[in-house]
């Protein structure tokens, strides 16, 4: 009988990929490759700047990240920055957090003006661009409301991210299976219960890896209220290199700190992931 | 068995969109009664009794379960199913928490009870279903009887008065359905209120007062097992054992 298609294959193992494909995707090769690529670019400005004779100060830099001065160990604007930066971060996406879940809620609820508030607010974010809605908030709402340009920052980063989070916790609780509505409901919880107690600490190990990358985005994103000159890393960057022209060394060292700090994020959260997985 | 049911359902419909799943159904449950329900596959035996605990609504018709009347929207439907425990076919334990966990957050988030008292009540009721020992453990690490016999024991924790069963043992291996089994012909034993939805006829002689056989959303007999397994009225009921008793 002539089987064929997935038919034949069920309840085998999954068949090995070719060798050079295992190969491509082991650990060791990709970090390879990632490490050559870099490589070229660094060299490639490295070298264009050579060309147009660019002075490299490289020796001004660590002082923007720290310094030991008569009053003792400081640390440097650029490090200060940072620090600015993950506040930023850290109120935005909390702000994020709570409006993408209710809006999930609203969404989810199963009340006709509930979703339609929803997906009313979600088209009309996904459809501005980020810079504008920093101008609507700092220069509309701001007066109107007596925001200033910190709070007006911390509003656009959330309210934009929001939308974004609100689908992955959509996402997240749909994945839940319904059986466990079911018993939730079924031992007198109420709706409320059931989502704190059962389908929320469900949904975290699929939510995860996506929160993750907008925690990631987030931060990245957050380099845009430099615009409205709230202090942080790109702005105190900025900064630094109308005092010192040194454009090059200070835009790598920005970009390698913003960066580090992802990376470190992801490698954390990789680990939290786990986590979740063995417990369950 | 007093003279006031526990669960009364006059002339119960249900559409799922155009489609009829429950037909003019009426049965009404008494108090320590036991009821096995059984029908061919997508006659309607989950909906009825989901309906008794209000995780489906029905269209028309009334059902008064524990003297609340239930109805779509109504806002006794929590203290309904504080009343009304529900096994089902898929276990569906709570994956994130362990054995204990699972069987004291009913009492401590619904019920307030305190921790201590929580985990008391679960501890007894894990010895109920004979396995005390697995309390620390997350579900996925139980076999399917032992999942079940949580699931019961979950149920239990809640004290309600009438336990509904949908096919308990139809997920699970052979070898695990008469674990089940046992723990609930105890479970009967103590008197508790009793609606299974099942196709094992050795248990329902054992322990039903009454059997109840549906077809295509309509309640086609009810008898007393004597009478069900011996000589049922209607030809359809007569053929449905004869097929299922031939395994
Ligand atoms: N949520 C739903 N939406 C639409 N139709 C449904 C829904 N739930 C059940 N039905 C239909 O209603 C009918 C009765 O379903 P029900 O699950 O009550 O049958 P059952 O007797 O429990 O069958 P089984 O032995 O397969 O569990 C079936 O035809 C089914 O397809
Ligand atoms: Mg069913």
């Amino acid at each position: 009988m002539a089987t064929s298609g997935t038919a034949s294959l069920r309840g085998l193992p999954i068949p090995k990929p070719p060798v050079h494909q295992q190969l491509l995707n082991s650990v060791p090769v990709a970090v390879a490759i990632y490490a050559i690529v870099v490589g070229l670019i660094v060299y490639g400005s490295f070298a264009g700047a050579q060309n147009m004779g660019y002075n490299w100060q490289w020796y001004r830099v660590p002082q923007y990240l720290y310094s030991f001065t008569d009053d003792g160990f400081q640390w440097g604007e650029i490090t200060i920055g940072l620090v600015a930066t993950i506040r930023l971060s850290i109120l935005s996406f909390a702000l994020a957090t709570f409006l993408g879940l209710v809006v999930a809620l609203l969404r989810l609820s199963g009340l006709v003006v509930g979703s339609a508030v929803a997906v009313g607010f979600l088209e009309l974010i996904r459809n501005i661009p980020l810079l504008v809605l920093l101008y609507l908030f700092y220069y509309v709402l701001g007066p109107i409301f007596g925001l200033d340009r910190y709070v007006a920052s911390i509003l656009t980063l959330a309210v934009f991210h929001s939308a974004l989070i609100s689908e992955i916790f959509r996402a997240g609780i749909n994945a839940v299976a319904i059986g466990q509505w079911e018993a939730a409901k079924s031992i007198g919880m109420s709706t409320g219960q059931a989502y704190r107690y059962i389908i929320l600490p469900q949904s975290v190990r699929f939510m995860l890896p996506p929160m993750t990358g907008e925690v990631v985005h987030l931060i990245k994103s957050s380099a845009i209220v430099s615009v409205i000159a709230v202090a942080e890393l790109t702005t105190i960057g900025r900064n630094i290199i109308s005092d010192t022209y040194m454009s090059f060394e200070i835009w790598f060292t920005v970009a390698a700190v913003y960066m580090v700090v992802t990376l470190i994020l992801s490698i954390g959260v990789s680990f939290l992931e786990r986590k979740y997985t063995v417990d369950q | 068995m007093s003279s006031q049911p526990i669960i009364e359902a006059r002339n119960v419909d249900k559409f799922y969109g155009n489609f009829h799943a429950l037909k003019d159904v009426s049965i009404s449950v008494h108090h320590g009664e036991r009821v096995v329900v059984c029908g061919p596959s997508g006659s309607g035996k989950s909906t009825l009794i989901r309906c008794f605990n209000a995780l489906e609504n029905h269209s028309s018709g009334t059902l008064v379960v524990d003297g609340i009347e239930v109805f779509e929207g109504s806002k006794d439907v929590r203290k309904l199913r504080q009343e009304v425990g529900m096994v089902f076919q898929q276990f569906n334990l709570f994956p994130h928490l362990t054995v204990l966990e699972n069987l004291m957050i009913g009492p401590m988030k619904v019920r307030k009870v305190s921790r201590e008292q929580a985990e008391e009540t679960a501890r007894k009721y894990l010895d109920r279903v004979h396995i005390p020992e697995q309390a620390e453990k997350y579900p996925a690490q139980l076999s399917g009887g032992q999942q079940q016999r949580v699931a019961i024991a979950r149920s239990l924790c809640m004290e309600t008065r009438i336990m509904l069963f949908d096919e308990p043992t139809s997920a699970l291996d052979p070898e695990m359905i008469n674990e089940v089994l046992d723990v609930m012909v105890e479970l009967a034993e103590t008197g508790m209120t009793m609606v299974v939805v099942t196709h094992e006829m050795g248990f329902a002689r054992k322990v039903a007062d009454t059997m109840v056989f549906m077809e295509e959303g309509r309640i086609v007999e009810v008898a007393p097992p004597e009478q069900f397994f011996t000589a049922p009225s209607s030809e359809r009921c007569r053929m449905f054992l004869a097929q299922i008793l031939e395994h």
